[in-house]
């Protein structure tokens, strides 16, 4: 066999290889999406939005955990958005290249591993119980803790991505360090911004265990993050261990719910992403 | 630009969630957690006030409520009358429920086929391996056991249906006593560990020659097969509301200090063996006299009107002279600034 | 990545310029205080246990909460291989994707085949929890473990490896569900830095006559390694803290497995499992201490990664 044949047959293996793994991930997908959707779609209907969640025996929906889990998503990701950005931004701009930019980059990967019980563990002992009880605020804090080192992970990896010639474009100009940053950078980088978020978002729409020991949970509707609040994934935790059908269905139905949430974030993602590289 | 969107989002949920009065929340055990939602729906309906019940475990329950976090707590398992005063607390049963050992055994109806608790104990020692071994042929004269492995399962997460479980079991076996004795969670022989209720079942419905042990209300809405077994009085009884209630009924309420009750293996001819009371903890001097207070009548409440739901959940009802005594027990008892808490509406 | 650190006569400008610096520097320094408030709150609330059983708690097996014994080696050796095996499946998967998508994939299918597979990063844990006991938990002991225990001669190799209770509640199984749920994550973003190579500098290699898997080989890959390893890292640390969906299906032993095919523990689920039920002080601490240890594995995982990045130049 010639040198040219061997590399051909080579990348002909290479690519079927590729193939086939994108054809596993993409039939666990759908067997996931069929086990998710078959036992999730029977109980999607107005109701789920309109109706607090039921006792045993009655039927109902799942609004409270639903604002709950907006709220305090909301709040988290904010919270996640604004610190892990300006800490990645210190890593990739202020400190490249630095002993200490690797030390507190080496350290957020560590917060990143931290199994989010633990977390769930510490904002407990820090807002929880020395305030007297349970709350919503308490849950977003620890979400946000959790979502923070993804955003500031990925905020540094895309900004050292970005060409050195868009930052001495902006310098070349005058413009000061800042403006450079928020102007070029951040804008250049906005598609992998946007990815950072949604995968914080993607990860702390389903976190459990964290909330159960800081917003507690409530089967009221209550939309005042003082007190204990609601969320999807306890309320799906609860139901789905349960031994009643009408709280299994609602169990699936609302992992349904997040999993299209996440969808649906992720297009509009794109198409802002999109629209911005337009103008 | 979002940035400045994204603070201004935040500052209106900030401002619309400001700060208001402390609600009304309980946590514990989830044996009697369906219960506690359902009263907690009628009785909003009835008075419209909302008791929020979340259960994150007995464990949970004790903790949160010794650190003041929460109004009350609740636990399947009693605290002792030294733990009790050592956390300031005071404790009363509410509802008493059964745990069911059950089976996959091709063919075997509900309550057909029949063990005793040393049996058992042994079989989750891992002694005896087989259905059909001696010991269960000569039990079950009448059946013909298949030559299967005998797969055990048991709970992985700590609850109080094993420390139930694990109660009877050591009382029953002296070996099991000393070997694993009986809790929450226990260091188990053999088996596998099904997470909550739940996994337990879906591993012995999967697992032909499977044995695992669940809340009877569970196995009852799930169709588990369940077993019979052999009480104190040498009966075999199947579980269900009469056999709890039968234990309920011999067991002595009156003389038992800080109501610290075990309901297991009691000596009444139609007893269910594997019985529990489930427990509310409040604290004996709250610093929120007013919440305990709503908390209380809630439970008073459901004591009076909550009866048909508990027994609809597959529960029995504490005993209603024994209710009377709780509610006196509480005028007596919980205290704050020298005033009783609770008072009778 | 030369940095344009000669650049100290423009940051004085004017006191916004200042003020996000410091914004920037304080937000960074703030995730280091959470970090170090995590580390602190572990090491205090585990110290009873690591007292109480001195470092014969990293190897003793029993754990009993009646008499009051613990010891990690269950929980950590679990841990350790779920993880491994994982990973071992889910990064060349992953990979295969991304470059899939990047290289190979018509335009119009990349899209809605990449969203497809950030779809799967977004279903909560817990669906792959239920997914794994109720789906593949009992196909897997059907049509892989069943077979294997029938053809399998006892005491062979195969036998040893193998062996365990044929109802697909293993580490194999949980190691399976994770790596499911870490691959499109790591997929999802080895993409996203694919796609930040400059088109040209592929095209020119393929101007060259390259063919796919040598400009992969050498020039995709190589340009963004160091992420790789960041993602890899991310993934095993995921892999390495996940609870939900390990804890329905592993089996809950804490005794140490013997097989692939045999129940075992985490140290993430173990802690999910006892935590809120466990009333004993010294279980409690005992719970924390693994905490602790699993925030130290981590650690270590993440140090020895560093350290190979150094050796192997940039």
């Amino acid at each position: 066999m010639t040198r040219a044949d061997r590399r051909k047959l080579a990348n002909g293996v290479f690519v079927a290889l590729c193939g086939i793994a994108t054809a596993i991930a993409l039939s666990l997908l759908v067997a996931i999406l069929w086990a998710l959707v078959g036992r999730g779609l029977g109980g999607m209907g107005i109701l789920l939005f309109t109706s607090d969640q039921p006792a045993p025996g009655s039927i109902g929906g799942l609004r409270n955990a639903i604002v709950g889990s907006l709220i305090m998503c909301g709040l988290g990701m904010a919270g996640a958005l604004v610190i892990g950005i300006l800490a990645g931004t210190w890593l990739a701009e202020y400190a490249s290249g630095t002993r200490t930019a690797a030390t507190v980059r080496f350290l957020n990967d560590v917060l990143l591993s931290a199994p989010s019980i633990l977390i769930g563990l510490f904002v407990y002992e820090l807002l929880v119980a020395p305030f007297g009880g349970f709350s919503g605020y308490a849950g977003a804090v620890a979400l946000a803790f959790i979502a923070t080192p993804i955003v500031v992970r990925t905020t540094e990896d895309i900004l050292l991505l970005q060409p050195a010639e868009l930052r001495e474009a902006g310098m070349a100009v005058g413009a000061g360090r800042a403006l450079v940053i928020r102007r070029i950078m951040w804008r250049a980088a906005r598609t992998g911004l946007l990815t950072g978020g949604l995968l914080g978002f993607a990860r702390i729409s389903g976190e459990t265990a964290p909330l159960l020991f800081t917003s507690l949970g409530n089967q009221f509707f209550n939309a005042d993050a003082a007190q204990p609040m609601a969320s999807l994934p306890t309320t799906i935790f609860q139901f789905a261990l349960s031994a009643y059908d009408q709280w299994q269905n609602l169990a699936w139905a609302g992992a349904l719910l997040i999993a299209v949430a996440v969808l649906i974030v992720n297009i509009v993602g794109r198409i802002l992403a999109r629209e911005s590289h337009l103008s | 630009m979002p940035l400045k969107l994204l603070c201004s989002i935040a500052m209106f949920v900030l401002a619309s969630t400001a700060g208001s009065a402390r609600s009304l929340s309980g946590a514990g055990a989830s044996f009697p957690a369906p219960a506690y939602a359902k009263w907690a729906e009628a009785y909003r309906a009835a008075t419209g006030v909302k008791i929020n019940y979340q259960a994150i475990g007995s464990g949970g329950g004790i903790k949160q409520v010794t650190a003041g976090t929460v109004t009350f707590g609740a636990s399947d398992k009693p605290l002792k009358p030294q733990d009790l005063a050592a956390a300031g607390l005071y404790q009363f049963p509410t509802l008493i429920g059964g745990v069911a050992p059950i089976v996959n055994l091709p063919g075997a109806a509900n309550g057909q086929v029949r063990l005793s608790g040393d049996i058992l104990a042994n079989i989750y020692l891992g002694r005896i391996r087989r259905w059909n071994a001696p010991e269960i042929a000569a039990i079950n004269p009448r059946l013909k056991l298949p030559n299967l492995p005998i797969t055990v399962v048991h709970r992985s997460d700590g609850s109080g249906t094993t420390f139930l479980f694990t109660t009877y079991l050591s009382r029953s076996s002296g070996d099991w006593q000393r070997q694993v004795g009986a809790s929450d969670a226990v260091a188990w022989p053999i088996g596998l560990g099904g997470k909550g209720n739940d996994g337990v079942s879906a591993f012995v419905r999967q697992t032909k020659g499977a044995i695992g042990y669940i809340e009877y209300s569970y196995a009852k809405q799930n169709g588990a097969t369940t077993l019979s077994l052999r009480n104190r009085s040498g009966r075999f009884t199947v579980p269900g509301m009469q056999s709890f209630a039968a234990a309920a009924a011999s067991a002595d309420w009156l003389h038992s200090p800080g109501n610290y009750m075990m309901l297991v293996d009691e000596p009444a001819a139609g007893a269910w063996p594997i019985v529990g009371a489930t427990f509310i903890l409040v604290p004996r001097r709250p610093n929120h006299p007013a919440e305990v207070r709503d908390a209380l009548r809630f439970f008073a409440w459901g004591f009076r009107h909550g009866d048909t739901i508990v027994a609809a959940l597959n529960f029995v009802p504490v005993p209603a002279p024994i209710e009377e005594l709780l509610v006196r027990q509480w005028s007596r008892l919980i205290i704050a600034d020298g005033k009783p808490v609770y008072s009778r509406w | 990545m030369a940095e344009a650190s000669a650049s100290s006569a423009i940051e004085r400008r004017g006191p916004g310029e200042a003020l996000f610096r410091f914004a920037c520097a304080g937000a960074a320094t703030l995730l280091m205080t959470a970090l170090a408030g995590v580390v602190v709150s572990l090491a205090i609330g585990g110290w009873p246990a690591f007292r109480a059983f001195g470092p014969a708690f990293l190897y003793t097996a029993t754990w009993n909460p009646v008499t009051d014994v613990y010891g990690a080696a269950g929980p950590i050796v679990g841990t350790l291989l779920t993880a491994t095996i994982a990973l071992s499946f889910a990064l060349p998967l992953a990979l295969g994707v991304a470059v899939f998508l990047v290289e190979f994939c018509p335009a119009r299918l990349a899209t809605p085949i990449g969203i497809a597979i950030e779809l799967l990063a977004g279903i909560p844990s817990i669906v792959y929890g239920m997914w794994g006991l109720f789906v593949l938990a009992p196909w897997f002991a059907a049509y892989i473990q069943m077979p294997i225990a029938l053809s399998a001669e006892a005491g062979s190799w195969a036998d040893t490896v193998f062996s365990g209770t044929p109802n697909g509640a293993n580490i194999f199984t949980a190691a399976l569900v994770l790596a499911v749920m870490i691959l499109p994550y790591m997929a999802a973003v080895f993409r996203e830095l694919f796609l930040t190579i400059p088109p040209h500098v592929r095209e020119a290699a393929y101007g060259l006559g390259c063919t796919s898997l040598e400009v992969v080989h050498s020039i995709t890959i190589p340009s963004v390694r160091r992420s790789i390893v960041g993602v890899v890292m991310l993934g095993l640390g995921r892999a390495l803290g996940e609870t939900m969906a390990v804890t329905f299906i592993i089996g809950n032993s804490h005794s140490l497995p013997r097989s692939l095919f045999d129940g075992g523990a985490t140290i993430a689920s173990t802690i999910a499992n006892e935590f809120t039920e466990a009333t004993g002080a010294l279980h409690e601490a005992s719970l924390v201490a693994l905490g602790l240890i699993l925030f130290l594995i981590t650690f270590g995982v993440l140090a020895i990664a560093r350290a190979l990045l150094r050796s192997t130049d940039l």
